[in-house]
């Protein structure tokens, strides 16, 4: 039982699904970690990736390189729409239009009346064929006791990939006298402004940034799923990826990537667990499915409130750096 | 009234007690749910086995027999059906847990008899293991067809009202936390579920009549409010946590009092036992249900009861001067720390009767507060944050704003409207209508 357990676990910890976090935690990073932007909205930028893939490839018959760039285009415009009223005001206000604007985006991908575009709840299907006939994995099992098909590997090679690419992006930009400026925006926002810096533009700048790579993050969380529905966007989603970015410490580099590892690890193996203490049947009248997503939400709950009264610096994190009221 | 408040430092070296003491509960609260939570859901579910839908369909008490209702699969491919009995029951075993869609074909409805929102013919319900889950269709006579504009905006105007009071009312909580605290609270909406959910669990669970058991859901709230600034906000106001560490806690917060009403409550919309379908009747061109004009009127008077209160109380003045400024308020001589305490426990009572409201005229489900949340905030800024009298009026706008578009637009994209407002008047007036400039920007 505890192997099947730590299997289950450590599947799901470097699996398509944690780089996918990884991904949208390395975004808001960018916003929150760095520039003191408080972005409630991320799935929103992972929903306009997803979409803009799905949508281009299986709606409209575009290639897969075409879905991509609209993805990432519809998260730039996205950006735009989002950060010019809201990034002037205090931080709260971008969280609440940013997570309002996550809901408005999958109220209107889920509508009866987009149905020929979206697919409504029922989503879109059929748009991960070209990304699957690039891959150079022959089919097998792989990763060992893992399993992980020929497909599976590949989107898992691909996601890992491009979290160690943007997150070295990061780590570059970061050393650069625009990362100084944007840390200096995080830490007091009126001294970067005395100094002659656009507050705005930078913050803008930064907005545009990790909204994208949301949306790189929603890309390959669809394709590793092969389909998209908008179910998959709740303002859950948001909200698991700040307990990785702050579990694995805000403001650092490799913190997203430690964060989503351990995250999912600690998830599936709470899931797996309950689910395999409620089938043994040794507490005897507890229904399956129900407990086992209630109670492992409410254990990211009371991660998230821990984490952040006791250790908001997380694993990595340098509580001197990072100071997290910057309202 | 005692000069000490929240801000003098010395209070950082203080352990949090009530903190730890809070956690600890929480942490007692889960192992208890993981425990019973399931039981109970198993004991309502009868011995069922695999996962199901079903229900009954009733006009005016009587049984509506052989109506087809389709039921597909939102993440499969499975398409099943099913036609009620001469007992208006019908159930489909489904091919296991997941999202369905659950349609009544309104053709197959006998002559006279419709659904009482033709718009909500299409119910979608998430289906957990081995469990049954209720899908519920209100019929009633059928709209005439044809229906002239004007009816339909007088309807919408109506409705609109009933939901926006509701929004107004559960907005002030959230308008003065934010005012005395400087807390954006992601916890409130969560805490009209919890208000709904005790009055479902003393009505339902512990057969109470809804009258004795929404009075006491709603002391319930006010207490679970109170305990949660007790035990939580005030020590972490005493180690001067910053204020976006809180609200991050407050989203930690919403996460486990949300699932934990999900365990005991299960993931299907359920309704009271008292004043459910009720036979609407006809006022002039608009059809009201006698039940929603009482919450539209309970409403009303705890709307001027809380403003009265502010006005002409010693603890309402109090209220407002420290949202207002709370320094000045704390060197004035008001006791900041139990005005903040008075402010959460009067948010939670209201948020509480918002909810049993809401669970009256709609349904109680543990998602009800979250999609309410924001259009408490787009109520909120809208009204001007911090300002009692802003969240009511910014309710009432958003509940109207929302309810009206569906005159003209599908009723399923009706909370855009109200949140394409919140972004409108955050463009060209941050300090929403009621609210002051220097405060903002």
């Amino acid at each position: 039982m505890i192997e099947t357990l730590l299997f289950d676990a450590l599947r799901s910890a470097v699996g398509p699904t944690a780089a996918s976090y990884a991904l949208l935690a390395v975004g808001l990073n960018l916003h929150f970690g760095y520039t003191g932007l408080l972005n409630f909205g991320q799935v929103g930028f992972m929903l306009v990736g997803g979409y803009g893939l799905a949508i281009t490839v299986s709606v409209f018959g575009g290639p897969l390189w075409l879905g991509v760039l609209v993805g990432i285009l519809a998260a730039v415009v996205l950006s735009l729409l989002l950060g010019a009223p809201t990034l002037r005001l205090r931080a709260d206000y971008l969280a609440i239009t940013t997570i309002a604007a996550g809901e408005i985006l999958r109220f209107l991908v889920r509508n009866t009346g987009s149905d020929a575009i979206t697919g409504s709840v029922f989503g879109l299907r059929q748009f991960a064929g070209d990304f699957y006939a690039l891959s150079p994995f022959p089919a097998g099992d792989y990763l060992g006791p893992l399993r992980f098909s020929a497909n599976r590997i590949w989107v898992t090679t691909v996601g890992w990939a491009l979290v160690a690419l943007l997150s070295l992006g990061v780590w570059a930009l970061m050393r650069s006298p625009w990362g100084r400026v944007l840390r200096s925006i995080r830490e007091d926002e009126d001294a970067a402004r005395s100094l002659g810096k656009n507050v705005f533009l930078y913050k803008m700048q930064s907005l545009i940034l990790g909204g994208v790579i949301g949306a790189v993050g929603g890309i390959v969380f669809v394709l590793a799923l092969q389909n998209i529905t908008p179910e998959m966007f709740l303002p859950q989603v948001t909200f698991f990826a700040f307990a990785i970015m702050i579990l694995g410490g805000t403001g650092t580099v490799l913190g997203p990537t430690l964060g989503a590892v351990v995250f999912w690890f600690l998830l599936t193996g709470l899931q797996s667990g309950i689910r395999s203490v409620v089938d043994s049947g040794l507490i005897p009248g507890v229904a399956g499915g129900q407990a086992v997503g209630a109670v492992s939400l409410i254990a990211v709950g009371l991660l998230l409130m821990l984490l952040m009264i006791f250790r908001p610096q997380g694993v990595l994190g340098n509580r001197e750096e990072l100071r997290l009221d910057v309202a | 009234m005692g000069g000490s408040s929240d801000v003098v430092p010395s209070r950082t070296a203080l352990p949090p007690t009530g903190l730890a003491a809070l956690l600890g509960v929480m942490v007692a609260l889960l192992l208890a749910a993981g425990t019973l939570g399931g039981g109970t859901a198993l004991a309502q579910t009868g011995e069922a086995a695999g996962a199901s839908i079903g229900g009954r369909l009733a006009f005016e008490g009587a049984a509506v027999a052989g109506v087809t209702v389709v039921v597909t699969a939102v993440d499969g491919d499975a398409v099943l059906e099913a036609v009620s009995d001469a007992d208006g029951q019908w159930l489909v075993q489904l091919p296991g847990p997941g999202t369905y869609r659950v349609e009544l074909l309104q053709g197959t409805l006998p002559e006279g008899i419709g659904l009482r929102d033709p718009e909500r013919s299409v119910l979608e319900l998430r289906v957990f293991d081995n469990s049954r889950s209720a899908a519920i269709f209100a019929l009633g006579e059928p709209e005439e067809v044809g229906s002239d504009l004007l009816r339909r905006i007088l309807q919408g105007t109506l409705n609109g009202l009933k939901f926006g009071l509701i929004i107004g009312m559960t907005s002030i909580g959230l308008s003065l936390i934010f005012g005395t605290t400087g807390l954006v609270n992601f916890a409130h909406g969560d805490l009209v579920t919890v208000g709904a959910f005790l009055a479902f669990l003393l009505n339902v669970t512990f057969g109470l009549h809804l009258l004795i058991a929404a009075p006491l859901a709603v002391i319930g709230g006010a207490l679970v409010a109170g305990a949660l600034d007790r035990g939580l906000w005030r020590p972490l106001r005493a180690r001067q946590t910053g204020l976006i560490a809180m609200l991050v806690v407050s989203i930690g917060l919403s996460f486990v009092l949300r699932h934990v009403v999900l365990l005991f409550l299960g993931g299907s919309r359920q309704s009271y036992r008292d004043f459910a379908l009720q036979t609407a009747l006809e006022v002039g061109p608009v059809r009201v249900q006698p039940v929603e004009l009482w919450v539209m009127g309970l409403s009303v008077a705890m709307l001027l009861a809380v403003g009265l209160m502010l006005t002409r109380t010693r603890l309402g003045k109090a209220m407002r001067a420290v949202a207002d400024n709370r320094d000045l308020a704390a060197s004035s001589g008001i006791d900041v720390r139990r005005v903040i305490l008075a402010v959460w426990v009067l948010g939670g009572a209201l948020t509480a009767v918002g909810g049993v409201f809401l669970g009256v005229i709609e349904t109680v489900d543990y998602l009800m507060g979250f999609r309410l949340l924001l259009l408490m905030f787009a109520g909120v800024i809208l009204g001007g944050l911090g300002s009692a009298y802003g969240a009511m009026f910014g309710g009432l706008v958003v509940g109207f704003v929302s309810e009206i578009s569906t005159v003209w637009f599908s009723s399923q994209i009706k909370y855009v409207w109200a949140l394409a407002v919140l972004i409108l008047i955050l463009l060209f007036r941050p300090q929403g209508i009621l609210g002051r400039r220097e405060r903002f920007g």
